[in-house]
């Protein structure tokens, strides 16, 4: 008994040390954002020794439910906020500065195998994933298709991710059938979809990009005929209806701390490299250029209708 | 047929059945045994590589190259170190209480009825309660403190049901032996019941922090975080631990991290292995005393 009890006091004093007068930048919010934001936070510390950033992944929702009560100073949003996370962040005083930082570019990928598929609408897709559909088989999405069973995977229903493929393919965040494979690590639908032949899903760009060799993704024809997502085309937009910006929410009355600050304007000025290194798409310069002239106004409230 | 012959078939068929039960129960053993060969073959053969002083000393960061796992080690370390200070002296006090000093009536029933239920809840829920009582109404915050109070809670069933099969175990003869001599019930169970009970004591705290330290899904409930770079410097401070951090590194894309996880998973291994070997090391010591 005193023995554990001592071991357990050794340990304690041990791992003393460090860090004790620190200034902290507290983030928290979406999985989708955080490699992003961690690349910030570890470039950012490199030049402000005397800040400490963290970083917490609840999810754009569970992000949100401690940044609206004034817990976060920032929060990682892959979508915007919801008007009832507006009406807590203002019950609590809580002014919010919206930042889009980066694309997303939804990709629907399917088997390297199948060499059938050429392209998909965006009426197709409808087809596929809209509640009670009745798509068994590939013969049912496109008659000149085999007549083989469709293995669909997708990201959980808790994510920004599906709340937003499923707002403009289906109509309603949240509307989708529900006997699909889903998974909240996009690198278990990735396994899925590299072993089946006739899988079809859909996750961010960046899990296409670094999966390359085992998976294929799919043209989206959205009328204009069918354009393949890379940088370029979610870029300057013309990969749609499934690129998405993603975004940062910074708290008003945070912003005024000077490491609070200096982190918001190291994002910005270095968002477009580090963006890209994790495998996610920069915004056009026009936007961070905005977004800096709506932080040091402080113009708070939704800034934009996407990018 | 006579009837030694019909006994000795049966007793063929039962010698037979008895063998193919022994077999069955060796295959489950073995491949039990063989899963985790595989499991550690194929996570050291990825992971052993990465683990240097580099790694074991760096913050986690977006160039995989750069990675380490300190803040992650020290975080579980802090937790680990917590919980035990928390938990051991609540859990033992409850088993004791229950055991040795508790009225058997319809109150100690119902009190034993939630214990055993409670060591089934989803670590899940623990976390859910800990982000409102400690976090909010405590306002312990993120803190290393308020995630050590949710992992005590997780744990202290399986730590009082443990020691009160320890302690139950006791012979009561002991226990009667010291009273007639003239000692009071406090002094028995200090000198006699506790000692003789350590060894099994010890044995469920072992398996029950073991089972913390690998938990994850309700240290993200209370809000602990996924990047952090530095060690916490007290138990205010915020924290990651390593479950957590294998996990972030698991769901990234690019498959550098895949194997940094391995190594990750190599490094709590060893944390796990050196926690059993103290708890071994304390056990030999409390069998010989008590012996």
């Amino acid at each position: 008994m005193k023995n554990l009890a001592s071991f357990a006091i050794c340990v304690l004093l041990a791992s003393c040390g460090a860090s004790a007068d620190k200034v902290t930048v507290k983030i928290d919010g979406s999985s989708t954002v955080f490699p992003i934001t961690e690349a910030v936070a570890v470039e950012f510390q490199r030049e402000h020794k005397d800040v400490r950033v963290t970083i917490g992944v609840s999810g754009t929702g569970g992000g949100f439910k401690k940044f609206c009560v004034g817990d976060t100073d920032i929060n990682d949003a892959s979508r915007m906020i919801k008007d009832k996370e507006i009406k807590k962040a203002k019950e609590h005083g809580v002014g919010f500065i919206e930042m889009p930082i980066a694309y997303d570019g939804l990709s629907v990928v399917i088997n390297k195998d199948n060499n059938f598929v050429d392209f998909l609408t965006v009426e197709e897709l409808s087809k596929i994933w809209k509640v009670g559909s009745q798509v068994r088989t590939w013969k049912d999405v496109r008659s000149t298709w085999p007549d083989v069973e469709m293995k669909l995977f997708g990201p959980g229903v808790d994510s920004g991710t599906f709340d937003y493929f499923t707002e403009v393919i289906n109509g309603k965040p949240g509307a989708c059938r529900s006997d699909f494979t889903m998974s909240e690590d996009d690198n278990v639908l990735v396994r899925g979809i590299a072993g089946d032949k006739n899988a079809l899903g859909f996750f961010g760009y960046a899990y296409y990009v670094e999966n390359r060799d085992s998976l294929r993704v799919v043209p989206i024809d959205n009328g204009a005929g069918p354009i393949t997502p890379t940088m370029e085309t979610i870029n300057k937009g013309t990969y749609a209806p499934l690129s998405r910006p993603i975004f940062i929410y910074v708290s008003e009355a945070e912003s005024d701390r000077t490491e609070v600050k200096n982190f918001v304007h190291f994002y910005l000025d270095h968002a477009p490299e580090l963006v890209k290194a994790v495998g996610y798409v920069p915004l056009p310069d026009s936007v961070y250029v905005r977004d800096r002239k709506r932080f040091d106004d402080k113009v708070t409230g939704r800034a934009t209708t996407g990018g | 047929m006579s009837w030694l012959d019909t006994a000795n078939l049966n007793l063929r068929k039962r010698r037979r059945r008895a063998l193919y039960f022994k077999s069955i129960c060796s295959l489950f053993t073995w491949s039990c045994f063989v899963l985790l060969a595989v499991l550690l073959v194929h996570v050291g053969h990825k992971g052993v590589g990465l683990i240097d002083v580099d790694f074991l000393r760096n913050a986690p960061s977006w160039r995989p190259e750069d990675c380490g796992i300190w803040p992650a080690i020290a975080g579980s370390l802090w937790m680990m170190g917590l919980t035990a200070l928390i938990s051991i002296p609540c859990g033992v006090s409850a088993a004791l209480y229950l055991e040795e000093f508790a009225p058997k009536n319809r109150w100690a029933h119902l009190i034993d009825v939630n214990i055993s239920n409670l060591a089934g809840v989803p670590s899940i829920v623990y976390g859910i309660l800990g982000a409102t009582v400690f976090v909010r109404f405590l306002a312990l915050e993120q803190s290393v403190l308020a995630g050590s109070l949710t992992m005590s809670l997780l744990v202290l069933p399986v730590i009082i049901i443990a020691s009160r099969e320890a302690i139950r175990a006791v012979p009561s003869t002991i226990r009667h032996a010291a009273l007639a001599l003239g000692a009071t019930p406090w002094q028995t169970v200090v000198h006699h019941v506790l000692p003789t009970a350590l060894a099994g004591i010890l044995t469920g705290v072992i398996l029950a922090l073991s089972r913390a330290i690998g938990e994850t899904a309700p240290l993200i409930t209370i809000g602990a975080v996924a990047y952090i770079s530095d060690a916490p410097a007290g138990p205010m401070d915020s924290f990651t631990v390593l479950p957590l951090q294998i996990y972030s590194w698991t769901t990234k894309a690019q498959s550098e991290f895949q194997d940094l996880a391995a190594g990750g998973i190599v490094a709590l291994l060893v944390f796990l292995v050196i926690m059993n070997g103290i708890a071994v090391w304390i056990r030999h010591r409390a069998e010989g005393n008590a012996n």
